[in-house]
């Protein structure tokens, strides 16, 4: 099984190979966006308590953005694989398996989603940002991109066009950026939707980040949440592999 | 090699196939036969288990599809009616892949992915983008693709569909020297030339139901060796005669322009579904 989920990500680490520039110098946009926006911009006037709001939003960035490059670099690519391309046959007529097809997919997705995460860790510092960076750091942005990578692979199997997968976008993955902890902490909110929020991925995301990149915290419970939709995700993305035979 | 028994699909209330029954020799090059919507991809669906029947048996070199996944997928090979070739990676890369995903090993792999390029003529667009191929270059590349781990039955789903003649007919080549290498081939295609011309024997499906199933010489020599045709006010009419003379002397008595010649596939088709071929 393992040679298979390498094959399966040796044809995604080809695509990125080739377009890694590209792939770069696209990622980079939005976050220094945010970061001038939110940061330079509009955080100047903002005092929170952890201190500069800067150093406050640079974990939710990180968070959003690894979830958007993480979704979108195998969300859109496999819907259109499956329903347009039918480049998704090759491997179902192939002797491989559907765990191993679903590995190979979401760790490519969450590959590029970690990638996209060191360039703005990178801008961050650029823009005066303190942050600690350790290896909970990454453990956590690392579970985040494969959160998001998961899902994109459960939506692309159900979505049944190209535009369902950009409503996908709109209703769940925007609100989340917006809502998750990134640019405020939801403290604040009414408390059902405080209580849907904290049940989010994005917010566990945010929370870990945040918490490990201003004080070295550990947050095992976000760990936990992240680990839990892992595994739904992949469980039900096995599913839906065997169940497109039908 | 191929034995199909009482096989079913239904897609919700529709029936695509009904209960087809089919036996196919090692070696033979079979044809499916039939207008759009008659079944034909559906069956090749199935038997490439890309879609699951609704009842029946079918088993694939001693395999049974249901049971026994790994074994089919070893030895078939599938070009299906779509370009499904990966458009961000080189001729090359797609064979890679496959190759790849059919557990071949490295060496094997590389010598056999030369081989096949080579014989489908394409060593020299190897590094090329496939997005940057023609359609005929595109569909040598799946069928050199579907041969790369030495598959004992390929499966051709409307191989030359909208191909140029000079294309199409390279492909043919192609597939008779599959069929002399010992392979067996199962296609699909919607013209009739093409099955007449490939093909030792055919089914003819409609509407989801075999209607007939033998050589194609069988078929046409059912109806008469010769055909004699003639235009009426309501439309072109046909006649069918076992004996030249006995069809010669007919045509004679008619008054407006007619045509003498043998009877052809088409002919069968026809006279078997009540409609010509249409694409």
């Amino acid at each position: 099984m393992l040679y298979d989920i390498w094959t399966v990500f040796w044809r995604e680490w080809l695509v990125l190979q080739r377009r890694i520039g590209r792939f770069i110098l696209s990622r980079m946009v939005s976050p220094v966006l945010y970061l001038v926006a939110f940061g330079w911009g509009l955080g100047r006037s903002i005092q929170v308590s952890q201190g500069s709001y800067l150093d406050f939003i640079v974990p939710g960035i990180i968070a959003l953005n690894s979830m958007n490059i993480s979704f979108n670099s195998v969300g859109s690519p496999l819907n259109m694989s499956r329903l347009y391309h039918k480049t998704l046959e090759e491997y179902l007529i192939a002797p491989i398996g559907s765990l191993a097809f679903v590995i190979g997919k979401v760790l490519a997705g969450a590959l590029r989603g970690l990638i996209s995460s060191v360039l703005i860790i990178a801008l961050a510092y650029a823009f005066g940002a303190n942050l600690l960076i350790n290896g909970w750091f990454l453990l956590a942005l690392a579970l985040n991109c494969l959160v998001f990578a998961s899902m994109a692979l459960v939506a692309a199997m159900t979505m049944s066009s190209h535009e369902d997968m950009a409503n996908f976008n709109t209703y769940m993955l925007l609100p989340m950026s917006f809502l998750c902890a990134t640019f405020f902490v939801p403290d604040h909110l009414p408390v059902a939707l405080k209580w849907i929020i904290q049940l989010l991925p994005l917010t566990h995301a945010s929370y870990a980040l945040r918490a490990i990149a201003t004080n070295g915290a550990v947050p095992i419970l976000s760990f936990l949440m992240m680990s839990i939709y892992i595994l739904l995700f992949i469980g039900v993305g096995v599913w839906l592999m065997e169940k497109v035979r039908e | 090699m191929i034995h199909v028994e009482n096989f079913s699909k239904k897609f919700d209330q529709r029936i695509a196939v009904d209960n087809l029954s089919l036996h196919i020799g090692k070696g033979e090059i079979f044809g499916l036969l039939g207008p759009n919507g008659a079944g034909k991809t559906t069956t090749i669906r199935v038997l490439t288990m890309l879609t699951q029947p609704t009842v029946g048996t079918i088993t694939i070199d001693g395999c049974e599809i249901g049971h026994n996944r790994q074994c089919i997928k070893a030895v078939i090979g599938v070009v299906p009616q779509h370009f499904n070739l990966d458009i961000e990676l080189t001729a090359w890369e797609n064979l890679e892949l496959h190759g790849r995903l059919h557990h071949m090993p490295s060496e094997i792999r590389k010598q056999r992915i030369a081989d096949l390029l080579e014989y489908v003529e394409l060593s020299d667009r190897a590094n090329d983008m496939v997005q940057k191929f023609s359609g005929g270059m595109k569909r040598r590349l799946m069928i050199a693709r579907a041969l790369l781990h030495q598959p004992k039955v390929l499966f051709l789903d409307e191989p030359t569909v909208g191909l140029d003649p000079q294309v199409r007919r390279r492909l043919w080549e192609l597939i008779r020297r599959l069929k002399s290498e010992g392979l067996t081939v199962l296609l699909t295609t919607h013209y009739i030339e093409e099955a007449e011309s490939l093909c030792q024997r055919v089914a003819i499906l409609e509407q989801g139901k075999l209607i007939a199933l033998d050589t194609p010489a069988v078929l046409c020599e059912r109806l008469g060796a010769y055909a004699v045709e003639w235009d009426e006010e309501d439309g072109l009419k046909t006649k069918f005669f076992a004996d030249r003379m006995v069809a010669s002397e007919f045509a004679s008595t008619l008054t407006t322009t007619t045509t003498l010649r043998r009877t052809n596939l088409e002919d069968a088709f026809v006279e078997l579904t009540g409609r010509k071929v249409v694409g």
